[in-house]
């Protein structure tokens, strides 16, 4: 069948959808700006996460190696970008130029984090990688001395926005009588990536090396009996998880124009397992869902936790932060609790979950 | 020599509390196999309310002796923690036995940020300092200096250690856990009561921590609400160092990680120096000349690295761990 055929046999409600969709999302920042530019920063934040939620989802939801360093590749793109384009080295090359330099060192670390720790299972690759996110944190917080490449733990500062010739996306500016903020800005570009990211990953799961993946996620050995070179196809999971993360920490960078080495610690690497694994392992638009909702809950919570408060007991008995965490822990536990298998599991697991649970009742 | 033996005396008492924490991590993967990510939070727990009870008691009972006030401490913190560990898993863990692998780590991790956070809001944010009820008397050996706590400690963790063993060893409770590790649903046959003994390696879990809670703090003279994350890490990378699920795995590797980070720690500043190196940089040899000629490229601050460094070494060589035997496949 060709495209064309294809495409026109997609009903119109299907079309309208879409474009629903599409005129929401375009719309969405300047009703999120009526609510102030915080909340434009959250959702540009939101996308970020949801990159970097996809490609950990190759690494974990895919080929199913529980990896608890992610955030390592995160910010080896991240201060790629960051040593690329500030005065930290008084370079300053264009965003296009260091995004594919960014993704190609966060994938040389992920086959360096892969290859030696291809042979380990379950739980010792999840250790491994855990300890290399740390070694990497750690680095980053301490190549200040003898010679200063990161800058320690006060980070990077003034990294350049990101630039299409003379347009920064940093300033407000106004088209066509409509002003749009810096964030604004920042929310299209990271938009047109981030569906450029989903649509990727989309293609990857269906392809013949997406079904590769699910083979080995499901038995290794009979993958290997099926004529799939594992230890090939492994290396690949990491190394494409691992470039996702590279871009996505890139993409950090420019935006927040400031990074420090408190960002990549092992709390963010396993927020965005949670997010993985509470959106519903495997399946993209789980993830999606995990990475957008994990990222809101503790926003929502901090702007909502002190009225809340006030309304039932008259004054802030417990402070914003550590409520806002408390709840965000509970709610963690409480939506694991009531759906094991994420809140969106792709069909494969749920059919999966069904057999066990028939086989255990039996 | 003498710098040798001192790294290797401080590494055995920091190593002695990490084999009693990793004890915890390695019982409850043996049985149920997760990783607990909570349980560096109830080592936190246990250490604060011993604080709280000892600085209270010292507060209204000042004439008791020393031994009493920090055993009244123990004991309240043992009971905390047990409960805490107890209704963690009734809760938590015990819903999702038959879920997806990763739906308990992720509770887990819940349970751990609802534990931090209420600490945090029981204790605040500050760093809270243990009162010196124990003078830490140095005792020379061999130029080495071991204080009588270090020595405590170690005593202390190696009779605990040995107590373990012989309940799993010798006890009707330790073969039953022994039994369900290796096969719950026979062990529920030969009429195992599963519950009762995955709680069981909760609590014991539970009741070690709180004593190595108690130890560190007074180790290092210092508690705060984010204590137990980088201590339940390091017990953990022991316990897989050692070979998860493995009891004698989880006291070498506590042992084993205690005394590398030590050494590494003391020794990488020299090794790492690079002013005896003949090709230098103007930038390096101006600084060689400003620090007498001590430049080196990783400090003590590099501590953590080592660590986890020797992990991954470790595992590449063995890929179970120094005594451990293999686990399950998928994540």
């Amino acid at each position: 069948m060709s495209l064309a055929a294809r495409r026109s046999g997609i009903p119109v409600h299907v079309w309208a959808g879409v474009a629903l969709v599409a005129i929401a999302l375009g719309v969405l920042p300047f009703v999120a700006a009526l609510a102030g530019q915080a909340w434009v920063r959250i959702l540009n934040f939101a996308m970020i996460y949801t990159m970097l939620a996809l490609g950990l989802n190759i690494v974990v939801g895919f080929a199913g190696l529980l990896d608890l360093g992610y955030i390592a590749f995160y910010a080896v793109g991240a201060y790629t970008y960051a040593l690329l384009a500030s005065p930290q080295f008084g370079i300053h090359l264009p965003f296009w130029v260091i995004l594919p330099i960014g993704a190609s060192i966060a994938c040389l670390f992920g086959v360096l984090l892969g290859t030696p720790t291809l042979k380990l299972r379950g739980d010792y690759l999840a250790i491994v990688t855990l300890g290399f996110g740390e070694i990497i944190r750690i680095f980053l917080n301490n190549l200040n001395a003898p010679l200063n490449f990161t800058n320690g733990p006060q980070g990077i500062n003034l990294i350049d926005p990101f630039r299409i010739g003379g347009f920064s996306l940093a300033s407000t500016e106004t088209f066509f009588g409509i002003s749009f903020s810096g964030p604004q800005k920042y929310y299209y570009m990271l938009l047109l990536l981030t569906i450029a990211v989903i649509f990727v990953n989309l293609r990857l799961q269906n392809s013949r090396l997406g079904r590769a993946w699910e083979a080995i996620r499901e038995d290794e050995i009979a993958a290997k009996a099926m004529g799939i070179n594992t230890r090939n196809v492994k290396l690949l999971a990491f190394a494409m998880g691992a470039s996702f993360g590279g871009i996505a920490g890139a993409v950090f960078s420019a935006t927040q124009q400031f990074i420090s080495p408190e960002s990549f610690g092992l709390f963010e690497s396993i927020i965005v397992l949670a997010m993985v694994v509470l959106g519903g392992m495997g399946n993209i638009p789980g993830v999606i869902l995990g990475a957008v909702l994990l990222t809101l809950l503790p926003e929502v919570l901090r702007y909502t936790m002190e009225p809340l408060q006030m309304a039932l007991f008259g004054r802030v008995v417990i402070d914003a932060e550590t409520i806002r965490l408390l709840v965000f822990g509970v709610a963690l536990v409480a939506i694991m609790l009531f759906r094991p298998a994420g809140l969106w599991p792709s069909a494969v697991r749920k059919r999966e979950l069904e057999v066990a649970k028939e086989e255990a009742a039996a | 020599m003498e710098t040798f033996l001192q790294q290797i005396i401080n590494g055995l008492t920091l190593g002695s509390v990490y084999a009693l924490v990793a004890l915890g991590y390695t019982m409850v993967y043996g049985i149920i196999g997760l990783i607990n990510f909570a349980h560096g939070e109830v080592v936190m727990i246990g250490a604060m309310v011993a604080l709280s009870v000892i600085t209270g008691l010292l507060g209204s009972h000042a004439s008791l002796p020393a031994v009493v006030i920090i055993l009244a401490g123990l004991f309240v913190a043992i009971l905390v923690c047990v409960a805490i560990a107890y209704s963690m898993e009734k809760i938590a863990y015990r819903p999702l036995r038959s879920a997806p692998r990763l739906a308990p780590l992720i509770t887990a991790i819940g349970m751990s940020i609802v534990l931090q956070n209420v600490a945090l809001m029981v204790w605040g944010r500050n760093y809270r300092t243990f009162p010196t009820l124990i003078t830490p008397t140095p005792h020379i050996i061999f130029g080495a200096a071991m204080t009588d706590l270090q020595m405590l400690i170690v005593v202390l963790a190696a009779l605990l250690m040995g107590g373990l063993v012989l309940i799993v060893q010798r006890t009707r409770l330790g073969i039953a856990m022994r039994a369900t590790a290796q096969n719950p649903q026979v062990a529920g046959l030969m009429g195992i009561d599963i519950n009762v003994i995955i709680s069981a390696a909760f609590v014991i879990g539970a009741a070690l921590a709180a004593v190595a809670g108690l130890m560190v703090m007074a180790y290092y003279g210092i508690a705060h609400y984010y204590m137990g994350f980088l201590l339940g890490l390091k017990a953990f990378t022991a316990a897989v160092l050692g070979g998860i699920g493995n009891l004698a795995g989880a006291m070498l590797g506590g042992l084993l990680l205690g005394i590398i980070e030590a050494l590494g720690a003391g020794y990488i500043g020299d090794v790492s120096n690079v002013c005896g190196l003949s090709s230098l940089s103007d930038a390096l040899q101006q600084k060689c000349a400003d620090n007498d000629g001590q430049v080196s490229l990783f400090g003590s601050n590099y501590q953590d690295v080592f660590a986890f460094f020797v992990l991954i070494l470790v595992l590449i060589f063995r890929p179970s761990g120094l005594l451990g035997e293999r686990v399950a496949d998928r994540a």
